[in-house]
């Protein structure tokens, strides 16, 4: 894929003749910016994308603001607050395609823990005037109040996956991206199996791939920053996971990440409550 | 190898047994770069034997040995200095004829029409070394698969595919036979043997005899090709007391299978497709798909179109897949195996039962692989020996 998007030699300033710049929004919810920033660490590619498309919308890059409607809104973070549960229908209203990307916006991030808890406790042992605070008890993914057209998994983000979502977007065609589990990742690239050989607890078999394969090629078990694959069966990857000596809490605990709120991960984390 | 070579060189006939040292192991490694083969070989990666280039004998995994069950596999230490005391690792040839991820072609958009660009590269040429017996089986199962006929076979198949077909033509396989078996092995109950059989394929076949923390081998020839090769190399004349070594050393691996697979299993397949034991066993299954992943006969692949932004410019990609991918069976209005359930059956009947119907063989040579790299263990074996005592249970 790299060596596609570099095979023109100079980026181009114009889109290619004959199409119209799509109007792109990119847009942040509850979350940590680093998916956004994905678009901007791509760098290489970013001077091809930006020819290609009209960025109308991206406070991280740029102040400047065209109005609406957008052809593409990205969309990062979760909906914590009745405010944005607001806003991202007004996003929704304006924009042809939503696009969900990163952990907080497709499962509620690692900020849904309070969706296991009593969050008024939380404000009340962080700040020092709580009433100050107006938020939800939940941490929600954004496709629990408006219709998505497409989810990018992972935290963050993998650019490869960001650009070829654009890329698709573009040339009307279905993203080459795949929801199967991360072993089919490692198996591809001939990663040997760190819980088959070292007993390792690893999240991978339930584990949507897509992040280039970065955990187990380091000596460390999958740890799900990905969320769910298609089929995840937590309940017996959970099963394994007490063989191999992990305690209940530690396996709640890994399953209840940036993906707690994963429909998923959830259910089995709750085997363990 | 060049003519000049061939010409001056007499071929060593099939079925000729020499014996050499560690040396002559050494020079054959030596003797196949230099006549330009890239040599695949055993070599320990990440606490597993693997295969990958190698370029000396040192590169083995000497001394090591595997223990391997459900969902495990460590390294242990074997017979010190051994070569090939270790047995089928998470890899097999098969990501060299087959390779995980394959550009078949690419398109240009030109004016008014589109420029297609065949792969440049040329097919590389593999030797590998320490192909096991059902390793060399499940290529010919592979064979079979992508239209693959070896010189001596006359079946040239309905389709072949081409990407696989030049690999496998230009590569070499020296095989090696199993000194022991391991818990997951089951080689021998589908039909195999952990000693290599003439017709199989190979083109040289090595035997590791030890005699203490010193060792010698046997090399039999398989092929013209192999002839030749041998010709070229150093040996002695194999001694009977080896031949006999060798007797006993196939027949004690074979003693030593952990692992049957049931008899009949392919009618009893058949028989029992809405048998219970698939929610059973989907209660276990996690859908990763490991188990196809490492099978040496499983070759489902995805094909996608990867376009530059313009979409003036494509490449087409073949990918590996696995028939546990929901959208390996997605067709027009959606998947037919939705459900872990199906998805289970499909691959399992499909490798010991419908693989036979469509490829006239056991699409299972019994290296016991999708046990071991399972990783909760889940044991074809068990499964089938499941339906088939709940069939005796009701006669």
């Amino acid at each position: 894929m790299n060596a596609m998007l570099n095979k023109k030699a100079k980026p181009k300033t114009s889109a290619k003749p004959g199409r119209a710049k799509p109007k792109v929004a990119v847009w942040k919810f509850a979350s940590c910016d680093g998916c956004q920033l994905s678009l901007l660490s791509c760098e290489d590619e970013l001077l091809d994308v930006v020819g290609e498309i009209q960025i109308a919308y991206f406070l991280e890059a740029t102040s400047a603001k065209i109005e609406g409607p957008y052809d593409i809104s990205l969309v990062e973070g979760s909906i914590t607050t009745e405010h944005d549960a607001k806003r991202i229908r007004k996003i929704r209203e304006q924009s042809k395609a939503l696009i969900t990307i990163g952990a907080c916006a497709t499962s509620g991030g690692i900020q849904a823990l309070r969706n296991f808890a009593d969050v008024n406790a939380y404000t009340r042992a962080v700040y020092a005037r709580p009433d100050y605070i107006h938020t939800l008890k939940t941490s929600s993914p954004i496709q629990d109040h408006v219709p998505v057209d497409y989810e990018l998994r992972g935290c963050p983000i993998n650019k490869m996956q960001l650009l070829e979502v654009i890329n698709a977007t573009l040339n009307g065609r279905t993203p080459n991206i795949s929801h199967v589990s991360q072993c089919i990742e490692c198996k591809r690239r001939g990663t040997v199996c760190l819980m088959v050989v070292k007993g390792i607890p690893c999240l991978g078999p339930v584990t949507h791939a897509g992040c280039g394969n970065i955990c187990p090629t380091t000596d460390r078990g999958c740890f799900g920053c990905f969320g769910p694959s298609e089929a995840a069966n937590g309940a017996s990857l959970a099963r394994q996971l007490e063989r191999l000596g992990m305690s209940k809490r530690e396996i709640r605990d890994f399953f209840r990440s940036y993906n707690a709120n994963a429909v998923a991960f959830r259910e089995t984390s709750e085997i363990y409550d | 190898m060049t003519q000049s070579q061939k010409s001056v060189q007499q071929a060593l006939p099939e079925g000729t047994v020499v014996r050499v040292g560690p040396d002559g192991l050494e020079a054959l490694v030596a003797l196949l770069k230099q006549v330009g083969y890239t040599t695949i070989g055993p070599t320990v990666k990440d606490d597993a034997v693997v295969y990958q280039e190698i370029n000396t004998t040192k590169d083995f995994p000497i001394g090591w040995a595997d223990d391997q069950d459900g969902g495990t596999y460590r390294l242990v230490q074997g017979t010190k200095g051994a070569f090939f005391d270790y047995l089928v690792g998470p890899t097999s040839p098969k990501r060299y004829f087959f390779p995980p991820q394959n550009k078949l072609w690419g398109a240009s958009k030109e004016q008014g029409h589109f420029e297609v660009e065949k792969p440049a590269e040329e097919a590389p040429s593999y030797a590998f070394i320490g192909v096991r017996s059902c390793e060399l089986r499940a290529i010919i199962v592979q064979d079979r698969v992508f239209g693959f006929a070896r010189e001596d076979q006359h079946d040239k198949g309905i389709f072949s595919d081409p990407y696989y077909v030049e690999r496998r033509k230009k590569s070499l396989i020296i095989a090696v036979n199993c000194r022991r078996a391991g818990k997951t092995c089951f080689c021998v109950s589908m039909g195999g043997d952990p000693h290599v059989r003439h017709g199989e394929g190979f083109d040289l076949a090595l035997t590791e005899i030890m005699e203490g923390s010193q060792h010698h081998f046997l090399i039999e020839v398989g092929s013209e090709r192999g002839g030749l090769i041998l010709a070229l190399l150093p040996f002695e004349a194999a001694k009977d007391q080896d031949l006999v070594a060798r007797k006993t050393q196939a027949e004690k691996a074979r003693g030593q299978m952990g692992r049957t697979m049931v008899a009949d299993v392919n009618p009893l397949l058949k028989n029992n497709l809405t048998h219970s034991r698939w929610e059973d066993v989907a209660s276990r299954c996690l859908s990763c798909a490991n188990c196809t992943m490492v099978c040496p006969t499983c070759f489902c692949s995805n094909v996608e179109e990867r376009t530059d932004l313009t979409g003036d410019h494509t490449e087409r990609w073949r990918t590996w897949d696995s028939c546990f991918s929901i959208d390996y069976s997605y067709i027009h209005g959606g998947p037919i195996r939705k459900e872990t359930k199906s998805r289970y059956r499909q691959w399992m009947t499909h490798k010991l039962s419908s693989w036979w119907d469509q490829f006239g063989l056991s699409g299972c040579v019994g290296c016991g692989r999708c046990i071991t790299w399972c990783p909760v263990g889940i044991d074809i074996t068990q499964e089938a020996a499941a339906i088939k005592k709940s069939e005796e249970c009701q006669t």
